[in-house]
């Protein structure tokens, strides 16, 4: 099963690389950006009976820090390998 | 007296650590590898190391956190054995949940290294006894990850309970209201971002970070 992990700062956690990039966009003459926040995306390959509470545990205590940070997992349907 | 370094792969301060603290105790620390399931028996103090442990992979801290000598350095620190982090050894213990927040990349986004003014706000902490309370003290920083973030109720808490030791006098890193090195709830475990141990010799430009060493080896004579 792949599983996809979206972690993002929380609200209200300043990101300087998101403001870094916004300010950047704008200079490059793109216009209307209200807002960048720059987060990270984990791929797993894990077994087909892995939990949804072992999912989350691997969240909490390693991807994400919970300090500073929310994510939220997505399941991808599995794709049928020709023999 | 018992003293002990923990290096981890990328670890890179761990050296000048352990000169530091013998050079202060006149013991040789006993250095320890990151992959070690157990710390040796009956040490008095564990210092944490700067550095890129895992090469700051996922987060500064985060990998090395959960490593295996670290289930012992939580063991030890539970019982009240005292913990130095400096550094990478400060993001290890916020990953590892013995400090309250967490270092996140510096709001100036540049690798800051220079000499820093800092403020000593708790002096009366085992590794801060040595200097006064207000005394402003020299002592070199290097890093990318040191801006210091904590949701407002813990920063109360942690001015409310004396336990900010250190403060940047200037801005330095965009960590919130200033803060430059925290204490646990019963004073045992130090992180700080700035070095002392590169601050302990006129040759290396200040001593200032010498009295943290003197205090806390003190700490352990007399305890």
């Amino acid at each position: 099963m792949k599983v996809r992990v979206h972690v993002s700062l929380k609200p209200g956690v300043l990101d300087p690389q998101g403001r870094a990039v916004h300010h950047a966009l704008e200079g490059m003459g793109f216009a209307g950006i209200e807002d960048v926040r720059i987060g990270r995306l984990i791929e797993l390959e894990v077994a087909e009976g892995t939990t949804d509470a072992a999912l989350d545990e691997m969240c909490r205590k390693l991807l994400a820090n919970m300090v500073i940070e929310n994510y939220r997992i997505e399941k991808l349907p599995q794709i049928e390998r020709a023999a | 007296m018992r003293l002990a370094v923990i290096t981890f792969p990328g670890s890179n301060c761990d050296r000048d650590m352990a000169v530091a603290l013998e050079k202060v105790s006149g013991t040789a620390p006993i250095r320890v590898w990151h992959g070690d399931a157990d710390l040796p028996e009956r040490l008095d103090f564990i210092a944490l190391p700067g550095g890129f442990s895992y090469g700051d992979y996922l987060r500064s801290g985060a990998m090395a956190a959960n490593s295996p000598i670290m289930r012992a350095v939580k063991e030890a620190a539970g019982r009240g054995v005292p913990v130095l982090g400096v550094c990478n050894g400060f993001q290890v213990l916020a990953e590892a949940g013995l400090l309250p927040g967490a270092l996140m990349r510096n709001a100036v986004q540049t690798f800051i290294c220079r000499t820093v003014p800092l403020v000593v706000e708790n002096a009366q902490s085992l590794f801060t006894g040595g200097y006064t309370p207000g005394q402003e003290i020299r002592i070199p920083v290097a890093h990318h990850d040191g801006n210091y973030f904590a949701d407002e109720a813990t920063l109360d808490r942690l001015e409310g309970e004396g336990r900010i030791a250190f403060r940047y006098k200037e801005a330095c890193n965009g960590s919130r209201r200033d803060i430059a090195g925290i204490l646990n709830e019963t004073g045992t475990v130090l992180g700080m971002m700035p070095h002392p141990e590169r601050a302990i010799e006129d040759d290396l430009g200040s001593i200032d970070g010498r009295a943290l060493f003197e205090s806390a080896i003190k700490g352990l004579v007399g305890a």
